[in-house]
Parts: C-alpha cells; sequence; structure tokens
C-alpha cells in the first residue's frame, strides 16, 4: 500500500491533518505527520522529512503532500538524501502538487483501496480543482 | 588543535550570529523576518556538532550541510544546506584548497541553489550575490591572481550584486508576494551570502 507523509511548517497543522485524512482511510495505511523542527517551533527539517518517508514505505511508494516554500524544498531535498542512503535508496516518492489538506484527504482514500502512486498522485492533485461551493 | 576548515566555517558562524539582528531585520521588511534566527540557529548547532579536528574539508562541508538541511528550518536550511552538500563533493578528500578548487566549489554552489530553488540570477536572491562573486573570482584566477586576491574580488562583486538587489523585483519565496513593493529593499539571503563570502576571505586574508 502507497504511504503518505504530510509535510508542514507546523507541527499542530501536519497533525491535524493527517488527523482528518486518517478518518477517511483503511487501518493499514501508513501516514505520517511531519511537521515542524525536531524541538516543536515552526519551519521544516530535511532529515526527518527523510525518516518519515522511510517510515511511510511498506514497498509500494509514498506519496508527499507538502505546505509551502521550504517544506517543498526540504522534502525535494529529502528525497534527494534517500538517493544516496543505500539502504533506502529504492523508495519511490512522489511530491503531489495539491492542497495539502484537501489532497490528503483525497491520497489517503485513494491509497486505502490499493491504488498505485501514480494514481494515489493523481487523486490528490484532483483536489486542485475541487469546488466547494455547488451550484 | 581545530582544522583549518572548521576554524573557517566557526569564523563565518560568528559572522552570522553577530548579523542575527541584522538579517532578521531586512526579511521583516520583505519576509516573514525569520531569517536570521534560523541561519543563527543553523550554525550555533553547527559549532556544536562539526568535528573540530577532522582536516578532510570534505567531510566538515558535508556534516555542515547536514546540520543547515536539519536546523535552520526556513529556505535557507534547504539551501545553504545544498549549498555546503554540494560545496563538500567538490572538496571531497583534500585537506588543502587551490585558487581552481575556489572556483570547482562556487561552480558547485551555484548549480546547487540553482536547482533546489529553481531560481536564476536577477530574481533578487542569493544568486544575485553569489554569481556576480564567482564572476569576478574566475576574472581573478584567470589573470594569476593568488588566492585572497580571487576572493578580494569575489566579496567586491558579491557586494554590488547585493546592492544590484535592492533595484529590482522579488519573483521567488517570500518576497513575491510584495511584487513592485519589494524594490529598495536588499534582499536578505543575498546578504547573507555576502557575509559568508566576506567571512571566507577575512579568515583567508588574516592566515
Amino acid at each position: 500500500m502507497v504511504g503518505i507523509v504530510i509535510v508542514s511548517h507546523s507541527r499542530l497543522a501536519a497533525e491535524g491533518i493527517r488527523e482528518l485524512a486518517a478518518q477517511m482511510a483503511g487501518p493499514d495505511l501508513r501516514i505520517i505527520a511531519c511537521g515542524g523542527m525536531e524541538d516543536g517551533s515552526i519551519g521544516t527539517d530535511a532529515m526527518r522529512i527523510q525518516n518519515a518517508l522511510i517510515e511511510a514505505d511498506s514497498g509500494d511508494g509514498v506519496c508527499a503532500m507538502v505546505d509551502l516554500g521550504s517544506g517543498i524544498m526540504s522534502t525535494e531535498t529529502a528525497i534527494e538524501l534517500l538517493e544516496f542512503d543505500d539502504d533506502h535508496s529504492d523508495i519511490q516518492v512522489r511530491i503531489a502538487d495539491a492542497p495539502v489538506l484537501e489532497g490528503s484527504v483525497s491520497a489517503a482514500v485513494s491509497a486505502s483501496s490499493g491504488d498505485s502512486l501514480e494514481e494515489v498522485i493523481a487523486a490528490a492533485e484532483e483536489a486542485r480543482g475541487m469546488k466547494k461551493l455547488l451550484d | 588543535m581545530a582544522s583549518k576548515v572548521y576554524e573557517c566555517i566557526s569564523k563565518i558562524a560568528d559572522i552570522i550570529i553577530e548579523n542575527k539582528d541584522f538579517l532578521t531585520e531586512l526579511d521583516r521588511e520583505i519576509g516573514d523576518a525569520d531569517h536570521g534566527i534560523n541561519m543563527a540557529r543553523g550554525y550555533t548547532e553547527a559549532l556544536g556538532q562539526l568535528p573540530q579536528d577532522e582536516s578532510d574539508i570534505g567531510a566538515v562541508l558535508k556534516k555542515a550541510g547536514m546540520v543547515l538541511l536539519s536546523k535552520v528550518g526556513g529556505a535557507s536550511g534547504p539551501l545553504y544546506g545544498t549549498a555546503y552538500m554540494k560545496a563538500a563533493k567538490a572538496a571531497a578528500g583534500k585537506t588543502e584548497l587551490t585558487v581552481q578548487d575556489g572556483k570547482d566549489i562556487l561552480d558547485a554552489i551555484i548549480g546547487g541553489i540553482k536547482q533546489r530553488g529553481k531560481a536564476e540570477r536577477g530574481e533578487k536572491t542569493m544568486l544575485d550575490a553569489i554569481i556576480p562573486g564567482y564572476e569576478a573570482y574566475c576574472a581573478a584566477a584567470d589573470a594569476g591572481k593568488d588566492l585572497a586576491e580571487c576572493l578580494d574580488a569575489m566579496c567586491a562583486a558579491a557586494a554590488e550584486g547585493v546592492e544590484y538587489t535592492k533595484t529590482i523585483i522579488a519573483t521567488k519565496g517570500r518576497a513575491s508576494y510584495l511584487g513592485e513593493r519589494s524594490i529598495g529593499h536588499q534582499d536578505p539571503g543575498a546578504t547573507s551570502s555576502l557575509l559568508t563570502m566576506e567571512a571566507i576571505r577575512d579568515w583567508v586574508r588574516a592566515l
């Protein structure tokens, strides 16, 4: 099953989004919140993200959901670090170009139903065009 | 005895930490007011974690990069972290650096920052200090100058680059939200890059 990592500058934001998305997911989904710095302050940490990606992977790849600015850059850095990590260089990771909350919910549903990494990413990215107010 | 590369990074750390409030103030004007705080936190951590007696320049730069990736917190974390990691690759196994090594390291740093930040020159970023610095360094090197002279040329051009950032609109990072209102302010990242280059130059000059 594809795993999911939620990256945010804020620990609370990442945990809250994880909580919402996990509610929609099956019990087997590995969905990891990776928010803030090790000491709890606001920021992103490429090493923590790297560890979260490893934790989320069960062999079928990981969909990374990211918030703003350095959330993206630190996640890209983490992916590059994995490539040079001999024990984990085979982990497939893709970053979804999607709003972090809505995308995480869609990704969680998709991953729980056994979709491939490509399908989970596509599901997350569909959330970009999701209408909230129905006519 | 502390290795030379440790001493040099300590010098950079001292300068960045001394300028913590200045960098944060610059970032308050056009960003999220955390650049100095973040950089000082990263370098304070680096001072504590770096091996003092390791003479392999690449090994120490790599460790510094890992610490900055992890401890800075803002966009400057992955950017400076990547810069150090790329520099580490170019300096792997070396215990002394030549003028040519300096060129190779700067070239690797610029490539790394462009890739990580998806940025080019002229977007009001650290590249607006580092690229002119690199070009001036190369011109001095090609004219047969020694390392200290090349670093002088680099710092002079980088300082001009920082001035130039006052005249342009930010299109990358948090400052891009300000659009034309970012004109008139110097870029905090270009400024911390200049401080880094000046710290290296001053350290070499004092040898």
